[in-house]
């Protein structure tokens, strides 16, 4: 317990705030932008766009999966383009990037108490490194031989090799250009946001004062600024196996019995170097997840967030053990088998610290003030679609489960719900929380609750069943399972259900995105802070936030971000940058 | 409050599911129900904290709903609950951690009487490799696969010229006899599944790698390659047939070994 520091003795500022550059041109202020509100918007809408082919590709899966023989434009190659773009795109070009440069850039600074990201300049780059990566990767489409079709795990040496589409065509070529870009562009973006977090904090904003948002966000970059160079370097030598025949990772080969030139590379050393990435790159997408998430709880339910310090603890935790736990996706990958029980061991672990998140978010809404809103909905929804892909990943974890389930649809539908719909329920929970804070306006609730109700319930649906299909020994990445003896009649028509599902579920995005556009209009006026909440970003001089931020002064911080229902208070809610003392505050320090 | 409500109705429509739908798994044909009854254990595990959670998530929404004048508690942290609930959730991890090392451990240690087979990959069909009567395999190496020699083997190894050699054909095994499947691949990685053994491995170029089992049942099982291959991938089917010893051998009997197969090669260079 502290005492919270009255205003008078916080020290005057020993520098002078220095002017911001500000745009003084149309193109300055909202393309080449160096303001990170504005970056934030253009990594958003850019990632929103790509996430739209993703979607389109997922129904052309689904087309195929659910009524085989149906669709003739969907051939065995095209079927395995859709795949790999659909998930590399959302991994990487969707959610890495929305999370990080959308709401990385658009919250740190405004939750810091800063007036931009430190190096401007920089920032702009990255955008637009990461949007020439976007284009690169969309070129494939049109390239001769079209995109890669490897799979989004690229794993050589099918990757680079004839049987797989793209292999020696353009395809996986842009691919892995695409990637290397990406990396140059978030590296320049990601240092930005750690330096921002870590030199740019007004005066008060502890480290233990930080929203639990920019812990997530923060841990999240420093993970992916160590992680992306695994990545980075096994794009680089897979394209040199692929353009100059080097033999990274092909060893001798015999291809449609034809010897190849390659010799003495190695094929499990790009997986260890992926999934060194990989595996981290799961956290990178959910701690922003996790984080933004107690906020929309806290917020919401008008009540702290249950065990901040633990909670930080956790996400630093989790950070750091998931880079000891990536070989549990290569469990039978051939790799030696005493790797099993140390990788099994490890990542058992991290369902501790990931578990104590679970708890305190479900022991903020105890005895909580839960106000049903549209974020509050998308919170609870991602709490049950999290713990149900999590729950499922103590099956994958735990080596000799995964023997039989591993490389199958239950694969798919783990996954799927745990990094794919559960972080994108935060997402959609985050925007309508945030939108009217960025236009001014709220979103309207009618299309928000079509919204909410048919993407949780239709994801839980497309994805709950799946993992029986894959329980049958269904494997996945089949465009064609009707020749298989485990999968009967009635899963065929399971199968279909699924698909109808992820049709509904698409269409719902459609609803969302004319409601983001409508809503700028006509959506009802907010205000400046619509969910009285207590984080600096919502204590802005002007909604939205004007260059710079926070007017002529920087605010001062005068208490953690949690102060909601403080008994003897007078309001629910205690700003940050409230000073003074307010009925029986008790900041964990 | 529609949400509490559904809250409930995914919890009991989650476990009707899983015990009233038809959708699970194929009757296993193995040993491994070892690892049948760790995920068994880990479904009851799993499933109880899954409602748990989401039934008392149920009940806050329910209980703790914004009326008016309604005020939340303030309760900032408490360490007593905080550190119950770790140590409870870490026995039960290690519930589920310790029988799972424990199988995995009897998956990785093959036992001394098992038969060895080779399978090798490639794309898109399967081919097996036996011993012939000296019990051993002989060398094989990518940089020797001709037409005339699929696999590989190496021509200058005595103990590969009695090798029982099943090119893109189906493999018989005895029931009962414990079985090392030594996996191979001339082009990319393929992984040798037959969801009723329940073991799978992939198949790497350029390296041998390996799993075990016992087949328990006669009868004929699908083999489906589980790592992708490239655009052949969901054609790339076998068929495993396990038989009564009689007539494993009498299936033995009529395949031929590696010198027989390139016997005619042999004559053909010597005129």
């Amino acid at each position: 317990m502290v005492d919270i520091t009255p205003a008078d003795t916080v020290p005057p500022a020993e520098v002078a705030e220095m002017e911001l550059y500000h745009p003084h041109s149309w193109w300055t202020k909202y393309v080449f932008s160096q303001d990170a509100k504005v970056i934030a918007i253009q990594y958003s809408a850019t990632a929103t766009a790509i996430g739209m082919v993703a979607l389109v590709l997922s129904w052309m899966m689904r087309l195929q999966l659910g009524f085989p023989g149906t669709f003739d434009f969907i051939t065995p190659e095209a079927y395995y383009q859709f795949i790999t773009m659909h998930g590399m795109i959302m991994v990487i070009y969707l959610l890495t990037a929305l999370f990080l440069g959308g709401f990385g850039n658009y919250l740190i600074p405004l939750m810091v108490g800063a007036r931009d990201m430190v190096f401007p300049y920089v920032n702009m780059l990255s955008y637009w490194i990461y949007l020439l990566a976007v284009l690169v990767l969309v070129s494939s489409f049109f390239a001769p031989g079209g995109p890669t079709g490897a799979g989004w795990t690229l794993y050589p040496p099918q990757a680079i090799m004839t049987g797989t589409p793209g292999g020696q065509d353009w395809g996986i070529i842009l691919m892995l250009v695409s990637l290397i870009l990406f990396i140059i562009g978030f590296t320049m973006g990601g240092l930005n946001y750690v330096v921002t977090v870590l030199q740019a904090r007004t005066r008060g904003m502890t480290l233990m004062r930080l929203p639990l948002t920019v812990w997530g966000i923060f841990t999240a970059t420093v993970m992916a600024l160590l992680a992306f160079p695994a990545l980075f370097v096994a794009c680089v030598m897979m394209l040199f196996d692929r353009a100059l025949g080097t033999s990274f990772f092909m060893p001798a080969i015999v291809e449609m019995g034809e010897q190849l030139q390659h010799g003495g590379g190695s094929p499990i050393l790009f997986q260890h170097l992926f999934w060194f990435f990989g595996h981290p790159e799961v956290y990178i997408v959910a701690l922003p997840a996790f984080g933004i998430v107690s906020d929309l709880i806290s917020t919401h339910a008008r009540k702290n967030i249950f065990g901040y310090r633990m909670m930080v603890w956790a996400i630093v935790g989790i950070g750091a053990l998931s880079f000891v736990v990536w070989a549990h996706h290569m469990y039978v990958s051939g790799m030696h088998p005493y790797f099993g029980f140390f990788f099994a061991t490890t990542t058992l672990i991290i369902a501790v610290p990931t578990a104590i998140k679970v708890y305190n978010w479900v022991l903020t809404l105890w005895r909580g003030d839960i106000h049903l809103t549209i974020p509050m909905l998308f919170a609870l929804a991602f709490i049950v679609t999290f713990v149900n892909g999590g729950l499922t990943g103590l099956f994958l974890g735990n080596v000799v489960v995964d023997v039989p389930l591993s490389d199958t649809m239950f694969v798919v539908a783990h996954f799927h719900m745990v990094m794919g719909v559960a972080p994108i329920l935060v997402i959609f929970g985050a925007i309508y929380h945030w939108y009217p804070k960025v236009t001014g306006r709220m979103l309207n609730e009618a299309m928000g609750q079509f919204h909410f109700w048919v993407t949780f319930l239709g994801a839980y649906l497309i994805f709950f069943p799946m993992h029986y299909i894959g329980l049958m020994g269904v494997p996945r990445r089949y465009n064609e399972l009707t020749d298989m003896t485990v999968m009967t009649e009635s899963a065929h028509d399971l199968n279909s259900f699924i698909s109808i599902m992820a049709f509904l579920v698409g269409f719902a995005q459609v609803v969302f995105l004319f409601n983001l556009i409508w809503s700028i209009r006509h959506g009802r006026e907010a205000g400046g802070n619509p969910w009285r909440a207590t984080t600096l970003e919502w204590q802005t001089p002007q909604t939205p936030p004007a260059h710079g931020n926070f007017g002529k002064e920087l605010p001062i911080v005068y208490r953690w971000a949690y102060d909601y229902s403080v008994p003897g208070a007078k309001e629910d809610f205690i700003p940050q940058n409230m000073p003074g003392s307010f009925g029986s505050s008790r900041e964990p320090a | 409050m529609a949400i509490a409500l559904v809250l409930v109705l995914v919890v009991v429509g989650s476990v009707l599911f899983h015990f009233l739908s038809p959708w699970w798994w194929t009757p296993i044909a193995s040993n491994w129900d070892y690892i049948d009854n760790t995920i068994i254990i880990t479904f009851w595990i799993t499933g109880v904290v899954f409602a748990a959670v989401v039934l008392f998530m149920a009940y806050c929404v329910f209980r703790f709903r914004h009326r008016e004048g309604n005020q939340a508690a303030y309760e900032p942290e408490n360490k007593r609950l905080e550190w119950w609930l770790t140590i409870v959730t870490a026995i039960g991890v290690t519930a589920m951690l310790v029988p799972g090392l424990f199988v995995w451990n009897q998956f990785v240690s093959v036992p001394s009487d098992a038969t060895v087979v080779e399978v090798v990959g490639q794309q898109w069909q399967w081919s097996f490799r036996l011993p012939g009567k000296d019990g051993k395999l002989g060398t094989s190496d990518t940089r020797n696969v001709s037409p005339e020699n699929p696999l590989g083997v190496n021509a200058s190894d005595a103990n590969g010229q009695d090798d029982v050699v099943v090119e893109a054909a189906d493999l018989h095994l005895p029931v009962g006899k414990p079985v090392k499947m030594l996996l191979r691949s001339i082009d990319v990685l393929h992984d040798f599944y037959v969801p009723e053994f329940r073991a799978k491995m992939d198949m790497i170029p350029g390296s041998v790698t390996y799993f075990w089992f016992t087949p328990t049942k006669t009868g004929t099982f699908q083999v489906l390659c589980a790592e992708l291959c490239g655009q052949g991938h969901p054609l790339m089917n076998g068929v495993v047939m396990v038989d009564t010893a009689e007539d494993y051998l009498a299936w033995l009997g009529e395949q031929q070994t590696f010198a027989q197969l390139s016997a005619p090669q042999q004559v053909g260079s010597a005129e």
